[in-house]
């Protein structure tokens, strides 16, 4: 508790002051950005290993040198073996149950999330309870009742047996994200280019969805994100078929020539594969993917 | 909850939308707009509707269903020795299979474990919520204010999130190898996954890493709102920092911080892919998700019943949050809309 107080007094006082000290060293912006500093290592010291032993010899794996030693391309190759793992066919189901879920997200979230922040209509409360309910469900509720559905529909291992369950997981995300987006958009510019003579197509496609895009895109980022990040169902419903599993199952399951020794190097570099993307477009659109997760509300 | 919504969803498009906008002439200027709008917005969220009530609605009710009916696989002879088959209604037989097994059933049976399933979720629920609030609130404090590379540490703060669980897990599992850095750094040699204390430690650790920066955000996003004044004019009148914290900055951060608390709570009490990757459920790391997964391809029905005992629990402690905290976060999400 002690050590809360002592932070957060140097936090609060920083933001608080104005007035420029006199003499001396400025504590305050020093502890600020001890603060800071801390913050980053303590967020990016375990990636930075990973990135570390991605690159290091599999004999070196517990070599604990804190910069790059052994390098070595091998964990990659190693990694896309597909006589062990499928990885690289993981990365592709990933990315097309991805896309298809964040696609349908979208076009249906736009219209929902549309109605919810333009129209007036009555039950909205309730419809707005009804989503949030479902952002909270458990997937675990879901998992065996769809496990014995998919099971008589013979769906056990296809695409369709992730896609519409996160479809449906991924339409709260989606509708709350562009709600807020949408609450903030200035509609008095469709309103005025139409008094300008422009058509309600037109209004649309020409001042509001230039507009819209930035929001569109953030919330499909967000989507996107989570259908990729997805594990529970993506370890079950596939029923360990490759051809259909996605990467994180692939992941999880990987398997080195010895299967009693856990091929680490590897498995880092599998992760650095499927993190180095992810940590690039956060990079890009960090500002972006704040104000989306914040103005949702919802955990991604 | 399905019936609500289906009596919910045609009063938005009957009673606002009976009246076709153009045969009224102009009585009722406001009231035409209106009716139109309910009709299109009857059209415009049926999908989405539609679509979660087949993938959330339908299961949940489905699960229910067979929790109360015999396996398929579980044709057998009854406790009074008579012959039944699969399919055949058991009334609450597999409830009582999880919530009762205590005296009745053999040791390493699924059943046997989910009390203590039980006890962990809400283990790691409470210790890991406490953390991710604590150091959140102090990285939110940290990071609020104007400062040099404000984007990149936002950058930064964003990669244990973006990162996915399965990925976190397995990176965290290589750590705390014994072999492991973690041990090297610490200078210790703990069997960090083999012994009950040091692998929930681990899963908490790890899931506090992965999720801190969350909770940081929104707690952000809600002392940005803060107006900078009060604080000048709270240490004019001579608040030190500590007072400024627990008087002004709390009580104003308080809506985002239930919000948070109330996501987290919700969600930690559902995790299943860190422990499962981490130890796949050994030295008293399994969580109730995980039990149900264990059990899913023994007996699906005796499954959903510990998936229907699991929703119900997680809905009763939203339940009880949403009222002891007095979070309205629809009414939040509400006001943010009309905003």
């Amino acid at each position: 508790m002690t050590a809360v107080a002592s932070n957060t007094t140097g936090a609060v006082s920083t933001t608080t002051e104005f007035t420029p000290r006199k003499s001396g060293i400025r504590w305050n912006v020093v502890g600020r950005y001890a603060g800071i500093a801390l913050i980053i290592v303590w967020c990016l010291l375990p990636f930075y290993w990973m990135v570390v032993v991605a690159f290091r010899q599999v004999g070196f794996t517990f070599d604990s040198t804190p910069w790059p030693t052994h390098v070595t391309m091998g964990n990659f190759t190693a990694a896309f073996d597909t006589s062990k793992n499928h990885f690289g066919r993981a990365l592709i189901n990933s990315l097309i149950i991805g896309s298809v879920t964040t696609a349908v997200a979208m076009v249906v979230g736009v219209f929902t999330a549309y109605a919810l922040a333009r129209l007036h209509f009555r039950g909205k409360f309730f419809v707005l309870g009804l989503i949030l309910a479902a952002a909270m469900f458990p997937g675990v509720a879901l998992l065996t009742p769809l496990f014995q559905l998919f099971t008589s529909l013979h769906w056990l291992g296809t695409y369709q047996a992730l896609i519409i369950p996160y479809i449906a997981f991924a339409l709260p995300l989606s509708i709350y994200t562009l709600t807020a987006f949408f609450a903030e958009m200035p509609w008095e510019l469709e309103q005025a280019a139409k008094v300008d003579g422009a058509t309600p197509g037109q209004a649309f496609r020409l001042v509001i969805f230039p507009l819209c895009a930035p929001g569109l895109f953030t919330t499909a980022i967000l989507v996107f994100l989570a259908c990729w990040n997805e594990f529970l169902l993506a370890s079950v419903l596939p029923n360990g078929k490759a051809s259909v599993a996605p990467v994180t199952y692939a992941i999880a399951s990987f398997t080195g020539s010895d299967p009693k020794v856990i091929p680490y190097t590897s498995i880092m570099a599998a992760g650095v594969v499927v993190a180095v993307p992810l940590v690039i477009v956060v990079l890009l659109f960090q500002r972006r993917i704040v104000s989306g997760l914040t103005a949702g509300g919802v955990k991604g | 909850m399905v019936a609500d919504t289906q009596a919910a969803e045609p009063a938005v498009g009957t009673e606002e939308g009976l009246k076709p906008a153009p045969s009224k002439g102009g009585d009722k200027p406001t009231r035409k707009v209106r009716s139109g709008e309910g009709l299109l917005a009857a059209r415009l969220i049926a999908p989405a509707i539609i679509l979660m009530l087949a993938v959330i609605g339908y299961p949940v009710v489905s699960a229910i269903w067979s929790s109360l009916h015999l396996d398929k696989n579980d044709s057998g002879l009854s406790a009074s020795g008579f012959f039944q088959k699969g399919g055949k209604w058991v009334g609450f037989k597999y409830y009582d299979y999880w919530l009762n097994c205590g005296n009745k059933c053999v040791v390493g049976t699924t059943g046997h474990d989910f009390y203590p399933a039980l006890q962990t979720t809400v283990i790691f629920t409470i210790a890991t919520v406490i953390l991710e609030v604590i150091l959140g609130m102090m990285f939110a404090l940290v990071m609020n204010g104007t400062f040099k590379g404000r984007g990149l540490v936002r950058a930064a703060i964003l990669v244990p999130w973006a990162i996915p669980t399965a990925v976190t897990a397995q990176l965290w599992k290589f750590m705390f190898d014994y072999q492991g850095i973690v041990n090297h750094v610490l200078g210790t040699h703990i069997l960090w996954t083999g012994s009950p204390t040091p692998a929930r430690s681990a899963v908490i650790i790890i899931d506090t890493w992965k999720t801190t920066p969350f909770i940081a955000l929104l707690l952000l996003a809600g002392l940005q709102v803060i107006p900078a004044d009060i604080y000048e004019s709270a240490r004019v009148d001579g608040a030190n920092a500590w007072q400024r914290f627990v008087q002004i900055t709390l009580p104003l951060v308080k809506p985002a911080l239930l919000v948070a608390v109330l996501f987290r709570v919700l969600d930690v009490l559902r995790i299943f892919d860190l422990p499962y990757i981490l130890t796949g459920g050994a030295n008293k790391t399994t969580t109730l998700s995980i039990l149900v997964v264990q059990e899913l391809k023994a007996s699906p029905n005796n499954a959903s019943a510990l998936s229907t005992i699991t929703f119900i629990f997680i809905f009763l402690v939203a339940f009880v949050l949403v009222k002891a905290m007095g979070v309205n976060v629809v009414q939040t999400q509400q006001r943010a809309v009309k905003k």
